[in-house]
């Protein structure tokens, strides 16, 4: 004695955003239903468990329904099989691409492959993401991955075409596809305490600033590529930390700045030269391929790191850069200006994001 | 060479990938019509060919056209090995033959295969140049419209309501030909869908040529239905009333004229007559107090002589079944004053000569007055036939179920309707079948309702050995029709309304049903082009019918004068007094006298099949009432097997009728509307479930409660069980009526013994002229009785009654239901609706196979149903789930099966309270009405509807409309939102609690460098939502707050999907969620592709369901029709151009057609 058959259709799709969220998170329709019944106990709703299981499992075969769509937003909108208000399809999509930075944080800067997703597991097991879920985020990402691999035109606007997605969403997107394309090092233990947010805003700075597309918007892997050039000239402030003359003064530039302004002065005073070896030193290692990988572990490791430990507090790290910054700009000798500035633009957000317990 | 049909493939998408090594797909189109196929080029590796085709010109016979559907293959080309097809797409051009209705077809279609569904879509652009016909022995009907509306729908009048048209057709069923053991499931698919198309268009092109036979140019309350009888065949059969219809176009729907598209194809005009209203004849009223024979005034000038001799059928060379077709009536009447000409079946455009009969009515009542001996009309001659086991008349059983005979007398009202019936009937008598499919009619129409009339009679089908002549199919409806005759005959009426026909089968074992309400109708609207209503939605719009310009308004007032013939008495009670005759009563009934008008009698309670009427006056709300029964049957074969059924099913007609009594009686209710019973028959049980809309009539006397009778007076205990049983029921019922805003006029204190009010007094002193002071001790004799309503618990099945009685879950706070068009006491919806379809199939264990464990499994199965839906639809809120539809099946021994297809429709809650005389006036709330509409529409253009459960779905539309939207948020759906916004939280807290926070909680990140390099993302996100029109679709016949501004034709679709793939597919709920979905999307898709934007008067007439899990095979059959429309907003019309506002609809056609 059994229902064999259940099924309920509109003629408009009416899409329960909570029952989406369960099916999103992985749930399997039983743990879903038990989820609602609890959820509804504690409202003192009337409603009995049949009646949401009915329920539960219509919406999810509505929603693997529209699964294949949704791998293909843009056609979620012109399809005819289900008649979606394009409020909830717009819902659908964004709900559907959105991820948690606990999982895009373990994956950031690792190659979207068929190896990555047999280790999924592990990271499910890490972050507390359903497997499911994990497996749908990973897709996700790699789903975006491809689209965008091979168009010209901006990244965070190729994908926002290509997936509907909120502006938000799709700069997350970017940082995704960025990370993952220059597969920047993330895993380190010193790097844990980064969160996906952080990168998210580096690599969003470093597409607006370091990449081809920042001077010619209608190449290639315009967002995806550090402009070549640039990284080229980086080599040659090198002079910055070589030239012993201008060190000194680009030294006492700073240090006549910040005198009585900041409380680590003196830390700052003796330290200086190693901070400022520590960023050129960076700069020129970006025109070695391999070593943009190590951008930001050295980062943390020879530069956060000596300022965390003088204690450094962010408001001064951001007089100290802006300085730092300017001061070169004012050495008569030192001739490359815009490649530093370019370069100490991103460097500085980047630190002053990353500069946190 | 009557036609051209000219087809044009434009492009394809989201094409499924055939050619896994490419992952890409060479698609070419073949498109077919007849025995004549062209094809397209093959467009090389893509998803997406723009094929861009020319135009495919096919020449035929107008009589193809109705018959043909075109049909178009998407193939994959493959240069070594057979082509393969991707899919195909019928389209039925009927509505291009129809000069009224569209012009083009053109837009997306899918492309559908019934092994594997939908696959990707097809663009197409489909014209037909039609050339005059003036043969008239032609066999094609091209231009006569179709409506499955039962109700004169919105933009047209009714001229004439001519009556009755059925025809079917035969033809051995694909699926049981030999040749069906050789060829793939996919051929005989489509072989099958084919056939039904074909032959659904030939029944129509038939019922066509009956009805410009009859000199009609229209079809309303058009049903067409399926038998599939397996081996034996397959029946397409249809019924409908032939109708007379003008366009509207004068007064206040200017706005149909905007879309009435200049007569393109000039060969349809044997269908319209054109603006008619011009030329139409002029009334003038007699005196209403002479008795002497009015004049006919004027009688048009007829330009042409009709052409055709009425009597003669010489035109007709169907070789089916027909009604007599020579129905215009020729007859000169007896009585002085009424003359009659025979209204011409003109083929031609020429104005019909207008006969006149309506004053003779309004002079009525004064002969009746002096008490004019007329002849008494007799019906005895009918008992004998009523008493058939097979058949059962709804009020026998009435009276069976305990309702003690209240013996009325009124010697006057007597006279008064033979002399009526005789009037009316001759227009009528004509006629074979004086039906009417029709549940909703403009005023006047209805005169008297008396009550349901069924008929069922149990078949044994054998092969039909001839498609061409259906005899015994024909011979068996006719038996059923007469029987239904001769019950309205009983209950003195001379037509019945509302009517259907359905049957059941199993096996060879075949229940023909067919069902109506007898009524005595006005006999002007058969006759004469004088229906002073069409288009206006009377009911819904709250005004009164609009008056037209010209010579509409003498009809107008013609028509009220009509109206006037009950004298002072209000109209709106008119159909609930009895039509039969009092000393002659068909069977015990309790009569009174109307309680609004206090002249006529009326029964105590009344069943119909129709739609409540406009006029009628109902205290607070109805419900969805249902009686479900099961009963089990023992397996047999041919003749036992059909001798069991027909022994079963008059007690099964009774136990429903027990149950829905008991039901109404308990929702303090005196009527019920739009009842339905259907009896299904499987293998080895039958299930019986009557669906109706119970109201309170105030006309009708107020329903006493139901007295619970044991039968052991002794027994103590036994006592007291009854008696809290008893005071369960009497809590049920006050529940009851606080639900559903009762408050009956106070007649408890009668009840009690009270002497009768004052008003009543006056009003039967009044009257007491004319009557014998024995009436009034009568009457009151049965007033006491009323409350006589006695349920006797001696047995368990008495027992089982009152359980069922009392387990009926109460719809939610915030739900109404109702199987009817409407709801009364509900006006303000907001326009929101949703249309769904649920099927729900169960399985039975053998364990609980008794009448009882049967019995409740049914009942559980029907309420958890309508639980589930209250559930899913929690966030429209206040709403009301309309036109209620369930069917029920036994698809295989031990599966029953029920599909119930609705539309949930929200309303204000307040504005119902604060205003509700809305109804009667269009009052000074109008403005604020049309107000909220703009808003509406303004929030939909943007984006539609808000999603379900979305808090902030509930800020809109309070913003939308603070002043009266606010405070209905303070409603149940609240809580529910609430829920969902909790559970949404819980589980971000949830999510927060691993440590994770989601993306979208970053949005407020600063950019540190905004004079960086500034990209413009647009921020324009194209959607397309232009790309696909929004069609709504609803069972109804109107959407609120809008106006159809144009009927496109009618949608009739039959679609099978198999599948071999069950498990994969999602089982056979996945299977048959994704085949709904699919129908779903092509009636949409044809819609749109028409221009419209909306179907309505939807129905599912169909869903057969049949699995076999351990194969790992489904295969699903359905059909469903409706009537495509465009609509508009009731605010745009006044605002702007109606043209503009569907400039969206339009916008895809004329992209391709340019």
């Amino acid at each position: 004695m059994s229902l064999e058959l259940d099924v309920f259709v509109g003629n408009s799709t009416i899409i329960d955003i909570a029952v989406y969220h369960l099916w999103l998170d992985g749930y399997t329709v039983a743990d879903a239903v038990r989820a609602r019944v609890d959820c509804r106990a504690m409202l003192d709703c009337d409603v009995s468990a049949e009646v949401l299981h009915s329920d539960t499992m219509d919406q999810f075969r509505t929603f693997h329904m529209c699964e294949r769509l949704l791998h293909c937003p843009v056609k979620l909108s012109n399809q005819l099989l289900f008649q979606i208000p394009p409020q909830s399809q717009s819902m659908l999509i964004e709900r559907y691409y959105e991820f948690d930075s606990a999982f895009a944080r373990e994956v950031l800067g690792k190659k979207l492959s068929k190896g990555t997703k047999r280790d999924l597991e592990d990271v499910s097991s890490k972050t507390g993401v359903a497997l499911k879920s994990c497996r749908r985020q990973f897709d996700n990402f790699k789903r975006v991955f491809k689209v965008v691999e091979e168009l010209k035109g901006p990244l965070v606007e190729n994908i926002q075409r290509h997936f509907l997605l909120s502006d938000t969403l799709a700069r997350d997107y970017a940082a995704v596809v960025f990370f993952a394309n220059s597969r920047f090092e993330t895993g380190k233990r010193k790097l844990q305490y980064l969160s996906f947010q952080d990168f998210a805003f580096c690599a969003g700075q470093l597409i607006s600033y370091w990449t081809v597309g920042a001077v010619n918007n209608m190449v290639d892997d315009m967002d995806v590529d550090l402009e070549k050039e640039f990284l080229h000239e980086l080599k040659d402030i090198k002079i910055l930390i070589n030239d012993k003359d201008m060190l000194d003064q680009h030294k006492s530039l700073v240090c006549a700045a910040l005198r009585g302004k900041i409380k680590v002065f003196n830390e700052m005073e003796a330290n200086f030269k190693h901070l400022s070896r520590a960023l050129v030193n960076i700069a020129s290692k970006l025109n070695n391929t391999k070593d943009v990988r190590d951008l930001f572990i050295d980062l943390v490791e020879k530069f956060i790191e000596p300022c965390r430990s003088d204690r450094w507090t962010v408001g001064e790290l951001k007089l100290f850069l802006t300085h730092y910054t300017t001061a070169a700009l004012s050495i008569g000798t030192f001739r490359y200006q815009l490649a530093w500035e370019r370069y100490m633009g991103v460097m500085r957000s980047c630190i002053i994001k990353m500069y946190h317990e | 060479m009557p036609g051209k049909l000219k087809a044009k493939i434009v492009a394809g998408r989201h094409l499924p990938v055939m050619d896994r090594a490419s992952d890409l797909t060479d698609a070419f189109v073949e498109v077919k019509f007849g025995n004549t196929t062209f094809k397209t080029d093959v467009y090389h590796k893509s998803l997406n060919p723009q094929w861009n085709s020319e135009w495919f010109k096919f020449e035929v016979d107008d009589e193809d056209l109705q018959d043909e559907p075109l049909q178009i293959t998407v193939l994959d080309h493959d240069t070594y090995s057979a082509n393969d097809a991707i899919g195909k797409v019928y389209i039925d051009i009927d509505p291009l033959l129809c000069s009224e209705a569209a012009t083009v077809i053109s837009g997306w279609f899918p492309i559908y295969d019934t092994i594997h569904g939908i696959r990707g879509e097809i663009n197409v652009l489909v014209k037909v140049d039609l050339f005059n016909d003036l043969n008239r022995f032609r066999q094609s009907s091209c231009g006569v419209k179709f409506f499955c509306t039962t109700s004169i729908p919105r933009c047209y009048r009714a001229a004439l309501v001519h009556g009755f048209v059925e025809e079917l057709v035969v033809n051995e069923d694909p699926e049981y030909q030999w040749i069906d053991r050789i060829r793939t499931p996919r051929a005989s698919n489509e072989a099958r869908q084919r056939l039904i198309s074909l032959m659904s268009g030939e029944l129509q092109r038939k019922i066509g040529l009956k009805v410009l036979e009859m000199g009609g140019n229209a079809v309303v309350g058009y049903l067409q239905c399926f038998d599939l009888e397996g081996e034996s065949g397959l029946v397409v059969r249809a019924i409908g009333t032939a109708c007379t219809l003008d366009k509207l176009s004068s007064g206040t729907s200017s706005n149909t004229n905007t879309h009435t598209h200049p007569n393109t194809a000039p060969a349809s005009n044997a269908c319209n007559s054109p603006s008619k209203d011009s030329k139409e004849a002029v009334f003038s009223e007699d005196p209403p107090s002479s008795s002497a024979p009015p004049t006919p005034l004027k009688v048009l000038p007829s330009s042409s002589p009709p052409p055709i001799s009425p009597s003669k059928p010489c035109s007709r060379q169907s070789s089916s079944s027909d009604t007599d077709l020579s129905l215009t009536p020729k007859t000169v009447r007896t009585r002085p004053g009424i003359f009659l000409s025979p209204s011409s079946p003109s083929l031609s455009s020429e104005s019909l000569p207008l006969p006149l009969i309506g004053p003779i009515a309004h002079g009525l009542r004064p002969v009746s007055r002096a008490s004019t001996p007329p002849p008494l009309f007799t019906v005895q001659s009918d008992s004998a036939v009523m008493r058939k086991c097979v058949s059962f008349n709804e009020d026998l059983l009435l009276a069976a179920s305990g309702m003690g005979s209240g013996g009325s007398a009124g010697k006057e009202a007597g006279p008064l309707k033979t002399l009526l019936r005789q009037q009316t009937q001759t227009a009528l008598e004509q006629r074979e079948f004086p039906f009417f499919t029709l549940t909703c009619f403009p005023p006047g129409f209805l005169i008297h309702a008396g009550g349901v009339v069924s008929a069922r009679s149990v078949k044994l089908l054998d092969r039909i050995h001839n498609p061409d002549e259906p005899e015994t199919r024909d011979a068996w409806w006719e038996e059923i029709r007469q029987e239904i005759k001769s019950h309205a005959k009983a209950l003195g009426c001379h037509a019945v309304v509302g009517y259907s026909e359905s049957t059941s089968i199993c096996e060879e074992v075949c229940i023909l049903s067919a069902s109506g309400t007898a009524a005595i109708l006005n006999p002007r609207f058969m006759r004469e082009g004088c229906l002073d209503v069409g288009g206006s939605d009377h009911r819904l719009s709250r005004q009164p019918a609009p008056v037209m310009g010209g010579s509409d308004r003498v009809e107008g007032e013609f028509s009220s004068a009509w109206l006037g013939f009950e004298d002072s008495s209000p109209t709106s009670c008119g159909f609930c007094h009895i039509p039969y005759d009092e000393f002659n009563m068909p069977f015990p009934a309790q009569l009174t006298y109307c309680y609004q008008c206090r002249r006529q009698k009326v029964p105590d309670v009344l069943f119909t099949t129709i739609d409540l009427p406009t006029e009628a006056v109902v205290n607070g709300k109805g419900c969805l009432i249902q009686a479900r029964l099961c009963r089990l049957k023992k397996k047999a074969q041919g003749e036992v097997n059909a001798t069991a059924i027909s022994n079963l099913l008059p007690f099964m007609e009774y136990e429903l009728h027990t149950q829905l009594m008991n039901k109404l009686k308990l929702r303090c209710m005196n009527a019920l509307f739009g009842l339905r019973i259907q009896i299904s028959v499987g293998e080895n049980m039958l299930l019986g479930l009557a669906s109706a809309t119970g109201v309170y009539l105030t006309a009708l006397p107020a329903p006493g409660g139901i007295q619970i009778a044991g039968k052991a007076p002794g027994d103590l205990s036994y006592e007291q069980h009854i008696a809290t049983i008893q005071k369960r029921i009497n809590d049920t019922i006050a529940k009851n009526k606080e639900l559903y805003h009762i408050h009956p006029p106070e007649v408890t204190e009668e009840v009690v013994g009270s002497p009768i009010p004052e008003p009543r007094q006056r009003s039967r002193l009044f009257r007491s002229q004319s009557e014998s002071s024995d009436d009034l001790s009568e009457l009151d004799l049965s007033h006491g009785k009323k409350d006589a309503f006695v349920l006797e618990i001696d047995d368990t099945d008495a027992v089982e009654d009152i359980h069922s009685l009392l387990t009926d879950a109460a719809t939610p706070t915030g739900f109404y239901s109702c199987n009817t068009e409407i709801m009364p006491g509900i006006q303000n919806w907001t326009g929101s609706l949703q249309m769904f379809t649920s099927v729900r199939v169960f399985r039975l264990s053998n364990a609980n196979l008794t009448n009882q464990g049967l019995n409740k499994t049914f009942v559980d199965l029907c309420e958890n149903l309508l639980k589930s839906l209250y559930f899913k639809l929690r966030s429209m809120v206040p709403c009301c789930l309309c036109h209620l539809n369930f069917t029920v099946a036994v698809p295989e021994e031990d599966l029953i099966q029920v599909a119930v297809t609705a539309v949930a429709m929200s309303f204000d809650k307040d504005q119902t309270q604060e205003r509700p005389g809305l109804a009667i006036t269009k009052g000074s709330g109008e403005t604020e009405e049309q107000l909220q509409f703009s808003l509406e529409l303004c929030a939909e253009s943007s984006a539609s509807n808000q999603p379900p459960g979305r808090t902030s779905g509930v800020t809109d539309s309070g913003n939308a409309h603070p002043s009266s939207r606010a405070p209905s948020v303070d409603y149940g759906s609240f809580a529910d939102r609430c829920s969902t916004w909790l559970e949404l939280l819980r589980l971000k807290a949830h999510t927060i609690r691993r440590g994770s926070v989601k993306t979208i909680s970053s949005s407020e990140r600063c950019s540190p460098l905004p004079e960086g390099r500034s990209r413009s993302l647009r921020s324009t996100r194209s959607f397309g939502g232009g790309s696909v029109t929004v069609v709504k679709m609803t069972p109804l016949s109107f959407i609120p707050g809008t106006r159809v501004v144009k009927y496109l034709g009618i949608i009739n679709m039959f679609f099978i999907r198999e599948t071999t793939s069950l498990r994969e597919e999602g089982g056979v709920s996945g299977f048959l969620h994704s085949f709904i979905a699919e129908v779903f999307a092509m009636v949409r898709a044809h819609v749109a592709a028409l221009g419209g934007n909306a179907v309505v008067s939807y129905s599912m007439k169909e869903c057969v369901f049949m699995e076999n899990p351990n194969k790992n095979q489904a295969q699903c059959l359905i059909n469903v029709s409706g009537d495509a429309v465009i609509f508009a907003r009731d605010s745009d019309l006044e605002a702007t151009p109606p043209l503009m506002s569907c400039g969206q609809v339009c916008s895809s056609g004329t992209d391709g057609t340019t």
